[in-house]
Order: structure tokens, then sequence, then C-alpha cells
């Protein structure tokens, strides 16, 4: 099991390879569609509206050497106003395709959470980048939640709606698996190719009726 | 006419239960799965971390899953009832199941974008209702997540890309084919629900169907017996394994229906279920209320 404190280094991340079991401490931040949209448009191209400034104050640190968790959390208010998160698994993160790469280099993300994989611009932003994706347990929602001790802040959420807001979050023992890492390899890949090649072993031996 | 005064708060823990508790049968068939893996692999780490969730969201009564996805109602009810009384009661619950954090807010128009906040709305919750001759009322619920219905497919039988006819090799064929595609992008080990026949609506929705049957049930149909059992077998031999990260364990059962198609039609629809499958069934039997 490899431990890794956020932030991260490019060095550290070099260590990393498909098939690593990791367990992540530190703080990172949610993203999910109506997020990604955002970033992409307002700061990766476009001029940010001054509006924005101080949400780009909190996003450029949070996001440089940092992971985003691709994740719509169930979320609990308490009567002192603190957050909680109550059910908090990774969302599936090929959505975000259009848009993870150029984010990755725009803010130097060192790692992006989520679950099905990504394909070959974040595959290619990952090398060029020093970064690498990592899968969570897709529906283990409850469990990945007791690893959120604490909401630090939340912002956007007043207009893309809960689930879709930025969440920053202090994480303890995180586990993910790297399934994507920054030497061009990806898990997902390597296991369709197998799965490929079975299949139609497979259908070969199907009799005929 | 026959009223139920406590029906809302009966759903509401009805859902609360599919939300946070998952039934025996797929816990064993998790288990089992986990003992076929070998320890430390990739495999064995995402099962016991499967494990681990439903034991917190049983303990916690929290969600196994922050997608509580479509919350579909499938109401069997005795003669001389209000159908429309028990819809009111069932998007009530919902609504309160919402505020109490075991749904998520997860309906959003799909015109503007925006969410309505109680998971009520157009075609929110899915409800149908079916009258029966028993005296009992039966209210089944499934919470399906998103990330698994979208590997859902259909196909239209023959199909000469994939060298399938209009037979049950061709059945066998592309809901192989399916769960292929698919890889782990359902939250995999998967629960495979397979319709032959039917137009395209119905087939979708006997397909879906099959995931309120128990793990371990045989089908009654010889023939869709056999259907399953090779289905299982052979899609347990992809190697794509729990959430694709390569295993022994791909799906934890595959359940097949048939039901009759026009001539000049041959569907067959797959209705791909995460290994969380979130059923429940509330009876109301002589008055007393049981959810099992």
């Amino acid at each position: 099991m490899n431990k890794i404190q956020l932030p991260i280094s490019a060095d550290k991340i070099e260590t990393l390879h498909v098939g690593d079991l990791v367990s992540i401490d530190g703080v990172m931040v949610t993203a999910r569609d109506a997020a990604h949209k955002y970033l992409f448009e307002n700061y990766v191209h476009g001029t940010l509206p001054a509006e924005e400034k101080p949400y780009a104050d909190k996003l450029y640190p949070l996001l440089k050497d940092g992971f985003i968790y691709h994740c719509g959390p169930i979320v609990r208010q308490d009567d002192q106003g603190h957050w909680h998160f109550v059910a908090a698994g990774p969302t599936t993160s090929i959505r975000e395709e259009p848009y993870q790469g150029e984010i990755i280099e725009h803010f130097g993300v060192r790692g992006v959470i989520g679950k099905g994989g990504m394909g070959e611009k974040t595959l290619e932003a990952c090398r060029h980048s020093k970064a690498v994706y990592l899968h969570a347990v897709g529906g283990a929602a409850s469990l990945l939640a007791s690893h959120v001790k604490e909401v630090i802040d939340v912002f956007k959420h007043d207009v893309f709606g809960l689930p879709e807001g930025f969440w920053v979050i202090r994480v303890e023992d995180f586990p993910a698996v790297v399934t994507i890492d920054c030497h061009g390899e990806s898990l997902h890949r390597a296991v369709q190719d197998n799965s490929d090649a079975q299949f139609a072993r497979l259908v070969d031996e199907i009799p005929d009726d | 006419m026959k009223q139920y005064p406590l029906l809302q708060q009966w759903v509401l823990e009805l859902i609360r239960r599919a939300s946070t508790d998952l039934p025996e049968d797929v816990v064993a068939a998790l288990a089992r799965a986990r003992e076929s893996e070998p320890d430390r692999s990739a495999a064995h780490s995402v099962l016991t971390a499967i494990l681990r969730n439903i034991e917190i969201a049983r303990e916690k009564s929290t969600p196994l899953c922050q997608d509580t996805g479509t919350n579909i109602f499938l109401i069997d009810h005795p003669t001389g009832v209000s159908t429309r009384a028990i819809a009111a009661d069932i998007r009530a619950a919902v609504e309160v199941a919402t505020q109490e954090s075991y749904l998520r807010p997860n309906s959003v128009n799909s015109l503007t974008g925006t969410n309505t906040g109680t998971n009520i709305g157009q075609g929110h919750p899915y409800l149908h209702f079916c009258e029966w001759d028993r005296d009992d009322l039966r209210i089944r619920v499934m919470l399906k997540g998103g990330g698994c219905e979208n590997m859902g497919a259909q196909y239209s039988l023959p199909s000469q890309k994939l060298g399938a006819g209009r037979d049950l090799r061709g059945v066998e064929i592309v809901a192989l084919h399916a769960i292929n595609q698919a890889q782990g992008k359902g939250c995999g080990p998967g629960i495979i629900g397979v319709c032959v026949g039917g137009d395209r609506a119905a087939s979708y929705m006997a397909a879906k169907e099959q995931h309120f049957r128990k793990l371990d049930d045989t089908n009654p149909v010889p023939e869709l017996a056999a259907l399953e059992d090779r289905l299982y077998d052979k899609a347990n031999r992809l190697g794509i394994g729990p959430m694709g990260f390569g295993g022994k364990t791909t799906t934890l059962a595959v359940k097949a229906t048939a039901i009759n198609r026009l001539p000049a039609s041959f569907f067959v629809s797959v209705s791909y279920m995460c290994w969380e499958c979130r059923r429940r069934d509330l009876w109301i039997r002589n008055g007393e209320m049981t959810i099992e």
C-alpha cells in the first residue's frame, strides 16, 4: 500500500504505476460536470469575469499539486451550519474527458479520482504533465464518506446545486487504485484488450443451434 | 374502499431499507466472490471495500451509494383500493426520504437542467400499478443508479456485425457482447438482466424487472435456466473483474426472461445492475407491515 500525502510532487507521481493500491491523506476538492465546464470555460479558456476572482484565489492553490475527486456527495448540514459527507463515492469520470486533460495541464493537477477510467486525452495529459488517474470503489459511498474527516469549504454549490459544488475536504486513508499512470499505461486499456480477445474466443465456443 | 393510513411512513421505511441495507442474497454472492479472488489483488481489495461499505451503511443507516438512482416502484394491489391515494403516499415518502438524506436530489428537468430538489418531477418516481387477486398489498422498490443504467443495451437480431442470428445462440452472443462493452463502467461485478423478445419498451422493462429476482433462484423455464448458466460462466471468463480491474468476478448473476414478439421483430435487451442491487419489498397483510 502506497501512502500519498497531498499536495504531492511530480517526483512522487513518477513512482506510481497502474495497479498500485494507494491510501491518500490531505486536502482535495470535488468537481463534477458543472464544475469542469466552469473551469474549462472561465480559466483554461476565455477571460475570468471579475466576480469570479475570489474563487480563482481559492482554486489555483488547491489544484496545484492537488487532486480532483469526481464526486457528487450526499451531504448533511448540522445545527451549527457545518457540513458533513454522508455518502460520497466516485461518479463516472468519462463525462469529463473533453475538459480533463487541459484542466490538469492548466492548474498543475497531479491526480484525478473517479470511476470507470478516462480516455486518450487524459492519458496523454497524465503522461505529459506528470499526473495519475485513480479509481475509487464505485458504490462504496458510506465507506468513502467515513474517510472524509472534515469539510473545509464549499463554493459554487448555490449555483450548480449541492452535488455539483466544489467541496474542499480533508481525507484520511482514502483508498484508491492507480489505473492510469504518468508512464503512458492504462489498466482500463489492458483489461479491455484482454477481454475483447477473450470475447472472440468465447463466441467461437458457442455451438450452432 | 381499503385504506392504508400509515402507508407514507411505511414507504419511507421501505426506501430507507432499500438505500442503506443491501439484501442478504447479494451480500452472500459478494462474499463468495471475494473468496475466489487472490489475496492482495485489486479485485480482492475492491470486494473487501464493498463488504465493509455494506456494514457501515447498515450500521449508520446511510446510503450505500450517493447515487440513489431512479426510484422504481412496482405496486401489486387488491381490488378496491385507490391507486391515486397510494401514489400520493409514495410521492410524499420520496420527498421526506430526500429531506432525510436517504435519497440524493436526483431528478433533473431534461430541458432546463434544473434539479427539482425533491426527486419528484415528470416521470419521477416511476410507478407501475397492477391489480392482483390477493388481499395483500405489495410495493416493490428498486433504486437503479445512473452509472449502471448507462451500460444497458438493446439489440435487434439478426446482427450481421456480431454474427448473431434469431435464435438462442444469437441471444447469447449479444448478451455477452453487452457485458464486454460495459467493462467495469457499470460498477461491476454486475447483475445482468436479459429479455428475449417484446417491443423495445416492454423488452427493456422486462430485462430490468429481472433484478427483483433473488440471485440464487432457479429459472423455471429450462431453456432460460441453461442460458443463464452459460452466460454466467462465459461472462466470468472475460477477465474484467470487480470495477474492471481484472479478475474472476465480472458478474454475480445472469437472469433471463422471454416475452412474445412480433414476427418482424427480435429484440434482446440487457439491463446492467451494479453490484449494489438495491431492492426491497413492502408487504401489507391483514394490516401488518413487513419489509423483505
